[in-house]
């Protein structure tokens, strides 16, 4: 390719990705005008607060760990053609697990070690909750959606049994899990507060790209996601690959729940649920399915959600408003990508 | 008789082809007019100008004697055209009656006594006895396609326009199609048949007119078609399908085949010296497959495949031949029977093991499953080979290596791609056949069976691709080629089994008097 | 054991399942009527709580709720006009823009909830009931079946409706083919994106409705994120239902008086914890699909858009 060509390519990526999201942000800010809000104010408030200024920045890199394991986990089902999107239950009861365990197995082994056993655990729990539909899926033919919205339903529901009914810390009022001392949490980098998980998930992240795009497994996925029929005229175990898909799916996401109890808070409380596995599917698409790209993209969308937090307790903006957002998003996206693509088949440059 | 719809000077384009230059037709009622042309003439443009999915670029549509826009179906319906696609466009959960009736205005209640009452007459003009109240997911093609041209007469259509409507069907439909249409031209419709094969054309035709890369080649009116003798007709029409000079065509030699085959500028077979004492390289005893939704299921198929030998399989189309081909590659399991692969026992062994023993499998359909058509050339060349070494190491992949394998078989089969990267689905469907030739019949292949190479070919790609399957055979690969094309199976195999209803009714040897045999075979009518 | 066959327990049951039920219903047949044209709508409880909070709204600041459940129909009808031009006009993906959908719609309705009634959290009248004559005076079933609000008793018979239209009328005939086979509606002469664009429009509304009623009746107030999963449960009701839509009734049903096990324990006076009788319902739509998964069939032409005549 020509240096021109280069250019214009790259010109048209960050067009097909800045266009949706400043769209967004713009369509979003003029629903805030018509509530009586200042949308200058309320997006400078949040640039100001979760990137500019030390202690939020810290916050906002801290954040992006469970988005980014989570991303790592809906680009491996998505490439192979999966509706994973059950993130919530599997985060959830990954969490509970790594919350239950940690306590017990921090009296009989060294910190490094409990840590690594609860993240297995963690990642253990989200794909043995992803399994059924895996079966359900391959077996009979049940649509993916369905089955794993369902079972993200019941693992909600079922989190919040176990912590209040079996797992419940006597000493507390507030029903939630035994906690874990700060001290035998995930260590702090460099006298800051984001905790090792950070890395973990970048490194993950990264890992996730280099096996969709580099390994003969990563490829199968791809063939599979994107033709069945060929996956099985080329000879794939197209069944295994599924729930092998599904699997390292779930397995992601539900690291991300350990992480975030193990680096985080330590302990699960009752009706927690900050229900992410739904609002990282936008940055994903965005990312159109680039790990590269996805750290991009989750690092925008964590300083959203930091700053809208404390924009939501100062400005009067509700968090809530960040879901309109990703909405928005997704919506110009779809857009973007049509007329993009109708541009191109009447045969423009 | 009058003229009830013409072209006028019309032309239609895609991106990068013209697919009608200046055609101008003229449709009589009372008459059937062939249109007759190989695969990429433009036939298909004309039909869908006609049926209303297209509009032309230059040019009017004449209808009635005024000039109109086909602009929508309905349009094409209200026009008084009917037409009949090549692929059948029932709705197969709903009834006969049900598919008939779709079309009426939301705001009337179902009027199922005067659809009923119409049904009676269409059946009784066509000579059918179909089941009005009958899912059409239960009837075979042939009935289907009656239901077609039922629909397409609905309202009592001046022009009936018909898409290649013999593909699907066995010699008997075709006679039965043939008295249908002979009917409804003597009631005064104007009838367009499209088709690609030169007997029809005879057989039907009262007037032929031969369209070429879009263009309009010849024609002949029926006085001509009349006044012509056979020979002389024959010439005519070739030339102007193939722009050559057929020039001796009646001399010629030994029974009908031949002449076909020197009409059609095909060359006749020399059988192969194949040493039958050697054990087989395939070996298929009794095998049968479950039934499904696609096709007849096979009912105890045995036949050996020796090296170095074609073995054509004949038969009209949906009589278990797609079953064998995937039963064969391990796509589809066996109920009973047993198949061996140069002696050893696969019966059992997946998709992989069987590639890894030599099997190789073209399908026929070359971009919903024989490759992804989003992926790159490189990609798909080695599609079947992913994590093998030397291009995955460890599971590692390593692209450079596979690019320029990619490259090496670009260039030694010719395969026009602007590079590697492209994704397959881009290329022309010549091309994609020559992905798909070039990755299947590769320097490790035994055995390879082919379903349809030809199938949507040009002229000039379809010789390579039986040139290709040609040297293969020399090479020692054994070779099986699903056809529906008679006159291509005659021209390269050395023994032609046919289908009939799931069974291997009979293997002939491509010898003198085989495409009379092969016929009567596919009627079933007896085994050889 | 006892407990549960006395009637409190059984006259709160069965009135529980109905109030539960009938937005599960309404929800099952808006999505049965767009599954059948060939539309997946993930959407589903998108539109629903759009529907339950203009709904709300309406009835709020009108005191009608007959105005209410229109207003919830044609909030539920706006949602449905994004899947329409998005998705059946421009061939959009329909999964991505369905979850666009929900979580806008959550968002949306939180935002605008908190706008307004985020001080005062304001509580509805108690929703008119019908007592249908003769009928709610049998013993347990008069209370639990036949006391409703009306809207209840239209919507059994919108079932009835629907079916006959399904099967004898022009209209079922389009929908089925837009769903079975577009090509062969296409050539018959009757619009496909038109078909489908109808077929969700009605989804919509009726998705509207049971938000509707499950704001103003059945809890009598409008709290974010009010819907629960009942639009997911509606798409598993549509999917396994076949096409008949008797057995989205008989869905509904089912998994309300699951939802409403908690209430009808609790007056029976058994202990169970809710957040485990809040698993059943989920627990038994699992169970079925792995019982009748293997049944559910969907048209051929479910989600992928149509393009006439592609090459």
């Amino acid at each position: 390719m020509n240096q021109g060509g280069l250019v214009a390519a790259l010109q048209g990526t960050v067009l097909r990705v800045l266009l949706p999201v400043g769209l967004a942000l713009f369509a979003g800010g003029l629903i805030l005008l018509v509530l009586g809000k200042d949308p200058l104010g309320y997006y400078g408030y949040v640039l100001q607060r979760s990137l500019l200024r030390w202690g939020g920045a810290q916050e906002t890199l801290t954040r992006m760990a469970p988005l980014l394991l989570i991303a790592a986990g809906l680009i491996v089902a998505f490439r192979a053609g999966i509706w994973n999107l059950g993130g919530d239950g599997q985060f959830l009861l990954a969490a509970v697990a790594s919350a239950a365990l940690a306590p017990v197995l921090v009296t009989v082994m060294p910190r490094g070690l409990m840590l690594i056993s609860c993240m297995l655990a963690g990642a253990l729990t989200g794909a043995i909750w992803s399994l059924l539909p895996a079966v359900l899926k391959v077996r009979y033919g049940v649509n993916e959606i369905i089955t794993t919205l369902m079972m993200s339903f019941l693992g909600t529901s079922l989190a919040n049994v176990l912590i209040k009914l079996v797992l419940r810390d006597p000493d507390t009022t507030v029903p939630q899990t035994r906690s874990l001392a700060v001290d035998d949490r995930l260590p702090r980098l460099f006298g800051t507060t984001i905790h090792a998980g950070l890395p973990l998930a970048v490194a993950a992240v990264l890992a996730v790209h280099f096996m969709m795009t580099r390994t003969a497994f990563g490829l199968r996925l791809q063939v599979q996601g994107a033709n069945r029929a060929a996956a099985v005229h080329a000879g794939f175990r197209v069944e295994r690959l599924t729930i092998a898909a599904f699997a390292l799916s779930a397995a992601l996401i539900g690291l991300g729940g350990a992480v975030e109890v193990l680096g985080v808070w330590g302990t699960v409380r009752a009706d927690w649920n900050p229900a992410l596995g739904l609002l990282v599917v936008p940055l994903v698409f965005l990312a159109r399915f680039n790990g590269c790209a996805v750290i991009g993209f989750t690092l925008f969308f964590s300083a959203l959600m930091v700053g809208g937090e404390s924009a939501a307790r100062r400005v009067g903006v509700p968090q809530h408003y960040v879901l309109v957002l990703v909405a928005l998003l997704l919506l110009f996206l779809g857009v973007v990508e049509y007329l993009d693509q109708s541009r191109r088949k009447s045969g423009g440059p | 008789m009058a003229i009830v719809a013409a072209l006028s000077r019309v032309t239609k384009r895609y991106p990068g082809v013209v697919a009608l230059d200046d055609v101008s037709l003229d449709f009589h009622s009372g008459e059937i007019h062939v249109l007759l042309g190989e695969n990429g003439a433009g036939k298909s443009t004309l039909v869908s100008l006609l049926a209303g999915m297209q509009q032309p670029d230059e040019g009017t549509i004449v209808v009635g004697g005024d000039a109109v826009r086909i602009d929508s179906p309905r349009r094409s319906m209200d026009l008084g055209i009917g037409t009949v696609f090549q692929r059948v466009l029932l709705v197969q959960s709903l009834t006969v009656i049900e598919n008939l009736m779709l079309g009426g205005s939301w705001l009337r209640p179902l009027a199922r006594a005067a659809s009923l009452r119409r049904f009676g007459e269409l059946a009784q003009l066509l000579g059918t006895r179909i089941d009005p109240d009958a899912r059409v997911s239960g009837l075979s093609l042939g009935e289907q396609q009656q239901v077609e041209i039922m629909r397409a007469l609905w309202r009592d259509e001046k022009l009936l326009l018909l898409d290649e409507p013999t593909s699907m069907l066995t010699p008997q439909g075709v006679a039965d199609l043939g008295r249908m249409l002979r009917r409804l031209r003597d009631q005064g419709v104007a009838l367009i048949l499209i088709t690609h094969k030169l007997l029809e054309a005879y057989e039907f035709g009262d007037r032929i007119s031969v369209l070429r890369l879009g263009r309009l080649a010849g024609a002949v009116a029926p006085q001509q078609l009349q006044q012509l003798t056979e020979a002389e007709r024959t010439d005519t029409i070739i030339r102007m399908m193939f722009g050559i000079d057929a020039g001796g065509a009646a001399a010629a030699a030994d029974g009908h085949e031949a002449e076909l085959a020197i009409l059609l500028g095909r060359k006749i077979h020399e059988p192969a010296v194949i040493d039958r004492s050697k054990p087989p390289l395939l070996s298929v005893r009794g095998a049968s497959t479950l039934p499904d939704f696609t096709e007849t299921p096979l009912r105890e198929v045995s036949f050996d495949l020796w090296g170095g030998e074609v073995l054509g399989i004949a038969g009209v189309d949906g009589n278990g031949q797609k079953h064998l081909a995937e039963m064969l590659a391990g796509q589809r399991s066996v109920a009973a029977g047993e198949l061996l692969l140069g002696g050893v026992d696969i019966t059992r062994g997946q998709v992989p093991e069987r590639r890894l023993r030599g099997l190789r499998y073209v399908t026929d359909d070359r971009l919903g499953e024989g490759t992804v058509s989003t992926f790159p050339v490189a990609t798909n060349l080695l599609l079947k080979e992913v994590g093998a070494a030397p291009w995955w190491r460890h599971g590692i992949t390593d692209w450079d290596l596979i690019h320029r394998h990619a490259r090496d078989l670009i260039r030694t089969n010719d395969i026009r791609t602007p590079s590697e990267l492209t994704p397959v689905g881009k290329l022309s469907g010549g091309n994609v056949q020559k992905v798909l030739l070039a990755r299947e019949l590769d320097a490790e292949a035994s055995v390879a069976i082919l379903n349809k190479p030809t199938y949507g070919l040009d002229l000039h790609n379809q010789r390579l691709a039986l040139d290709r399957i040609g040297a293969a055979a020399d090479r020692g690969v054994a070779l099986l080629v699903i056809s529906t094309d008679l006159d291509e199976l005659v021209e390269i195999s050395d023994r032609v089994g046919v289908m009939f209803q799931g069974r291997l009714a009979g293997i002939v040897a491509n010898d003198s008097g085989a495409v009379d045999r092969i016929r009567r075979l596919m009627t079933g009518a007896g085994a050889a | 054991m006892s407990a549960l066959l006395t009637e409190p327990f059984l006259v709160s049951l069965l009135f529980g399942a109905v109030t539960a039920g009938l937005p599960l219903l309404l929800a099952g047949l808006g999505e049965q009527i767009s599954e059948k044209a060939g539309v997946l709508n993930i959407g589903l409880e998108g539109m629903m709580l759009v529907g339950a909070y203009t709904g709300f709204v309406a009835t709020y600041h009108t005191g009608s709720f007959w105005l209410g459940f229109l207003a919830g129909g044609a909030g539920g009808m706006c949602a449905a006009l994004i899947v329409l031009l998005l998705c059946i006009r421009s061939g959009l993906n329909q999964i991505v823009i369905g979850i666009a959908i929900t979580v806008g719609a959550e968002g949306l309705t939180s935002l605008l909830h908190f706008v307004q009634f985020s001080r005062s959290y304001p509580r509805l009248a108690a929703a008119p009931a019908l007592a249908l004559p003769g009928l709610s005076n049998l013993p347990i079933l008069g209370k639990g079946l036949f006391s409703h609000n009306p809207l209840v008793y239209l919507t059994v018979i919108l079932v009835g409706a629907l079916t006959w239209v399904f099967r004898s009328t022009y209209l079922g005939l389009s929908l089925e083919a837009a769903g079975n086979k577009p090509a062969a509606l296409d050539a018959a002469g009757v619009d496909v994106v038109r078909t489908r664009s109808i077929a969700v429009l009605c989804t919509g509304f009726l998705a509207g409705l049971g938000g509707a009623y499950m704001a103003n009746v059945g809890a009598g107030i409008f709290v974010p994120f009010i819907t629960g999963g009942a639009g997911v449960i509606g798409i598993v009701l549509a999917m396994l239902a076949r096409g008949r839509p008797l057995m989205v009734m008989v869905g509904a049903a089912l998994f309300g008086a699951s939802l409403a096990m908690t209430t009808a324990l609790q007056v029976a006076g058994i202990d169970v914890p809710t957040d485990v009788v809040q698993m059943l319902p989920f627990a038994v739509v699992m169970a079925v699909l792995v019982l009748f998964g293997r049944h559910s069939m969907l048209p051929p032409a479910l989600g992928t858009p149509y393009v006439r005549g592609e090459r």
